[in-house]
């Protein structure tokens, strides 16, 4: 029977129509690779002193006061700093916290050697799409994404984060 | 005047089918898709997610209850999941 074949492939449609449709809405997402030139800071209003970053090696980590891991790579960054600042490395903490609040509190207590803005509406998280709580997009002289680490993961992350940086800094 | 309702009626017509099938199918299909409303949680935005009270572990005594309970009554016992909320991160 001709109408009930068109019933069925009608039905099988819709129902592939409803499966991909998710995954299709949010494939078509931009953010930042690999490769790419990072956007610039300064034209996304943070809350927050930047520090200076041109020409050096910068660490660009997004993180929030309700991350657990985010919390963990704070000591993490302050060592890096401690390290390879003279050299020329620079840590940019961007928190997408959006309770000024929660931020504030947070840095109170864990008083962060390195610089901290917020990005409270969220403009430049949702530019460069962090893929998980923490991101960190790590930026060579030039001003160019690296590496990218999505999520902390302790002593690991931190021996990454060494070698790439010693590498990056010895590029002129 | 007593009229014989047509469904008992063993001469009355069948109801007459639908005019255009596909048609309809593809309002139906147009009517659900409006109604779909996923959306994926971004990463930056699970602040709520992570809040303590999102925990499906935060009561412990809670938590021992319905253990025992899972344990006393089915027999699929364990793999509740790891602890923590919804904040996704790592």
């Amino acid at each position: 029977m001709k109408s009930r074949t068109d019933l069925l492939r009608a039905a099988a449609f819709w129902a592939t129509a409803f499966l991909l449709a998710p995954g299709t809405l949010s494939s078509a997402k931009a953010g930042t690779a690999v490769g790419e030139v990072f956007p610039d800071l300064g034209k996304f209003q943070l809350e927050g002193a930047l520090p200076k970053t041109a020409g050096k090696v910068v660490l660009v980590d997004f993180w929030a006061s309700w991350c657990g891991p985010c919390r963990k790579s704070f000591p993490v960054y302050d060592q890096l700093t401690k390290t390879y600042g003279p050299k020329g490395f620079v840590v940019v903490a961007v928190s997408v916290d959006e309770d000024p609040d929660a931020y504030r509190k947070f840095l109170a207590k864990h008083k962060p050697g390195f610089a901290t803005v917020l990005d409270a509406s969220q403009a430049l998280a949702k530019k460069v799409q962090p893929a998980t709580m923490p991101t960190s997009f790590l930026i060579d002289r030039k001003g160019r994404v690296r590496f990218i680490h999505a999520g902390f993961h302790g002593k690991k992350t931190q021996a990454a984060y060494e070698k790439e940086i010693a590498a990056l800094l010895a590029e002129s | 005047m007593k009229r014989k309702s047509p469904l008992c009626s063993p001469k009355a017509d069948p109801s007459p089918p639908p005019r255009d099938l596909r048609l309809r199918f593809l309002a139906l299909g147009l009517l659900a898709s409006g109604l779909s409303a996923c959306q994926t949680v971004q990463p930056w935005e699970r602040a709520f997610l992570a809040d303590y009270t999102m925990r499906p572990d935060r009561d412990p005594l809670a938590q021992a209850m319905t253990e025992h309970l899972y344990f006393s009554r089915e027999a699929a016992y364990g793999g509740e999941g790891v602890g923590g909320g919804g904040c996704g991160c790592n």
